[in-house]
């Protein structure tokens, strides 16, 4: 099995007339992903490659049946956006986007928490979400993955995330599903909301979990690994040596006061009983031995 | 983007926040001016982007002509833990009878709005926070539903201040709950916020940080880019829009994507290099972008060899390697080379660099070997 999404998903994308979204949507679609349908009130009626496109979200879930989004609006248009297919009762919004300024995603995230507690929103700021063979919503590369499990990945950095898939298609592990939750101040899914899914999955049977400096996730990550996991799990965290104060390209990776350092991170997790790597090889190893001793 | 004094009471003052009369000058003849318009006692500050000012003699009272004189050209050219004084403020000195704290930021772990206020200001919040928290009242507020006036004055009780100043905070505290929201702050904070002998409460100083991200909702945040503390190779990458820190090492570092890049500098730390930069060049990696990378890191004099580290995802090795090929034909490297390029169509990149190998130029197969390599050409 894998988490959120599966084989049987199906996806509108919002934002599939523009360049990125109609060519990140085609290679979903290219992938096997169920691309259903796109939005733009403006062109309604349309298509984008045989995609039929509708004036928004509740009419093209209608017409389809969908039960997630993926977004591709350009900032200034991602609050509308998130609230549109909430309110449209959208279960999972995956919400690519970079860019958006902190005070609207602490509004949206607040508003679904409010009025749409079953809707899950990802992102913004990730590469999205992909279930290798099954479905990939987002931009990762989904050939880099393998297929199957054991493991589950969460991660809040795009090119590590791409890094750890390619690991462990090397020492041919298999994903069962791969999480870039982003690197931003609010994300929408957090290191537990995909823990906990991994915990209940029946095929997932250990997890990696890429982290890096800023803010307190991985501590938190790391109480819940300790109280409530089960399953072995084995980390990586970006970001030791990185100097105080100093912004490190995401807008989440800045270590502040002596808080949300990798080494304040790293000894949580190792507290917690998590294997930590130095470097994404060594985690990549250090998974490696934990899949062969399962 | 973080702002001066300066440029955070001026911020203040358009959400109708009380601050102190002043201007900002770069020179003593103007800052003398101000001071005699204004009227004696003034305070003269240094306008940098570190704390210590008034350590450092970065503050000082004038009480005549003569005086303002005197700090103002002393204070100009200072150098504060490396910050030159460029920039002074001069403002009307205050008469304080008490000191406090406030300030608005994000709860990244609540996903909330927090705000803080102390009667325990004019001192480090953290070191009050460390030795005796209960002198903070916090409050949390739901970005959907916003600071309510009467929320505000509980808190405000609960921060014990003295009663007479409990009007005046409620009102500020409003104002600065606005300029957080609607400004796309990241942080605003007032430390010291004053009671005045006259029972007035006021904003002696002024912290703000604004969100990159909101430029498109404010362009004229545009102004404040040009006085971000950079240093020049910072500068010069700022100027091609790469996203660069300096650090203080000899290995120049490039990747493609934050986590990669900040991943590269731990993997050159592990092995026993210093790393000269983090350098993300974002998920492509075109000549162009290349180019402009190799330019910052070769002008920095310090780099004695460069770490290129590459992972394909949707972007191709073959594009990858053309871009490193036809960059390195446009600029002139004085440093060798170590290029580690992995990921979708790797093999195809690594066979466009192969016949271009030589001892400026060599590749590794893993992040690990390439930053060992690296690290040995450095020393």
């Amino acid at each position: 099995m894998s988490i959120f999404v599966d084989e049987n998903t199906k996806v509108i994308y919002q934002g599939l007339t523009g360049s990125q979204g109609r060519y990140y949507g085609l290679l979903n679609r290219d992938y096997g992903t169920h691309v259903v349908a796109g939005t733009n009130p403006k062109k309604a009626g349309t298509d984008v490659d045989g995609i039929p496109i509708y004036a928004n979200v509740a009419e093209a879930k209608e017409a389809t049946g969908a039960t997630v989004t993926c977004i591709f609006i350009p900032a200034p248009g991602v609050r509308g956006a998130v609230i549109e297919a909430a309110e449209a009762g959208i279960e999972f919004i995956v919400a690519i986007t970079e860019g958006v300024p902190a005070h609207e995603e602490a509004y949206f995230y607040n508003k679904l928490r409010n009025d749409h507690p079953d809707t899950q929103l990802l992102g913004p700021n990730c590469p999205g979400i992909i279930s290798p063979g099954k479905c990939n919503i987002g931009i990762t590369a989904g050939h880099i993955a393998k297929a199957g499990g054991p493991v589950g990945i969460v991660s809040r950095s795009g090119t590590l995330t791409y890094q750890a898939l390619y690991e462990l298609k090397q020492k041919d592990i298999g994903v069962t599903t791969c999480v870039g939750i982003g690197g931003d101040p609010v994300p929408g899914t957090t290191f537990i909301d995909c823990l906990e899914r991994f915990e209940a999955d029946p095929e997932t049977r250990a997890v990696m979990m890429i982290g890096e400096i800023g803010g307190s996730a991985e501590e938190e990550a790391a109480e819940f690994i300790k109280s409530s996991m089960t399953k072995p799990v084995a980390s990586y965290v970006a970001g030791v040596t990185a100097p105080p104060g100093k912004k490190m390209g995401h807008a989440g990776a800045i270590v502040s006061g002596g808080k949300g350092t990798a080494q304040a991170k790293m000894e949580a997790l190792r507290d917690a009983g998590v294997m930590v790597g130095e470097n994404p090889t060594e985690a990549g190893e250090l998974m490696a031995q934990i899949v062969a001793s399962l | 983007m973080d702002l001066l004094e300066y440029q955070g009471k001026q911020f203040f003052a358009k959400y109708g926040i009380p601050v102190s009369d002043g201007e900002a000058t770069d020179n003593v003849d103007d800052a003398v001016a101000i001071a005699d318009r204004i009227g004696y006692p003034v305070v003269i500050k240094a306008q940098v982007h570190t704390g210590g000012r008034g350590k450092a003699g970065g503050v000082k009272l004038a009480g005549n002509t003569e005086e303002a004189r005197t700090h103002a050209s002393n204070i100009l050219g200072l150098d504060i833990k490396g910050h030159i004084v460029r920039t002074i403020w001069v403002e009307k000195a205050s008469d304080i009878a008490e000191e406090y704290y406030a300030s608005f930021t994000l709860d990244r772990s609540a996903k909330k709005y927090l705000g803080m206020l102390s009667s325990e200001g004019g001192v480090e919040i953290e070191k009050v926070a460390d030795e005796n928290p209960d002198a903070i009242a916090r409050i949390h507020i739901d970005p959907t539903v916003g600071l309510i006036e009467d929320q505000c004055r509980s808190w405000v009780e609960a921060a014990k201040l003295n009663p007479q100043a409990t009007d005046g905070a409620v009102d500020i505290l409003m104002k600065l709950y606005t300029a957080y929201v609607e400004g796309d702050a990241d942080l605003v904070e007032i430390n010291p916020l004053i009671l005045k002998p006259t029972g007035e409460v006021h904003a002696l100083d002024a912290k703000v940080s604004l969100d990159g991200n909101a430029i498109y909702e404010h362009p004229d945040y545009e102004q404040y880019d040009k006085t971000q503390p950079r240093d020049e190779r910072e500068q010069a990458a700022h100027d091609k829009g790469l996203q660069y820190v300096g650090l203080e090492g000899t290995v120049g570092v490039i990747a493609n994507g934050a986590g990669l890049a900040m991943s590269t500098v731990d993997m050159v730390n592990q092995v026993g290099g210093k790393p000269a930069n983090f350098l993300d060049i974002g998920g492509g990696a075109n000549a162009d972008v290349m180019a402009g990378a190799l330019e910052v890191i070769n002008n920095d004099p310090d780099v004695k060899a460069i770490l290129i580290n590459i992972f394909g995802g949707i972007t191709r090795g073959e594009e990858v390697a053309n871009g490193i090929v036809e960059a390195m034909e446009r600029v002139d490297i004085d440093a060798p080379i170590v290029i580690r390029l992995d990921g979708t169509n790797a093999a195809e990149g690594r066979a466009i660099l192969e016949p271009k190998l030589s001892d400026r130029l060599m590749m590794e197969e893993t992040m690990l070997d390439a930053a060992r390599r690296a690290v040995e050409l450095a020393e």
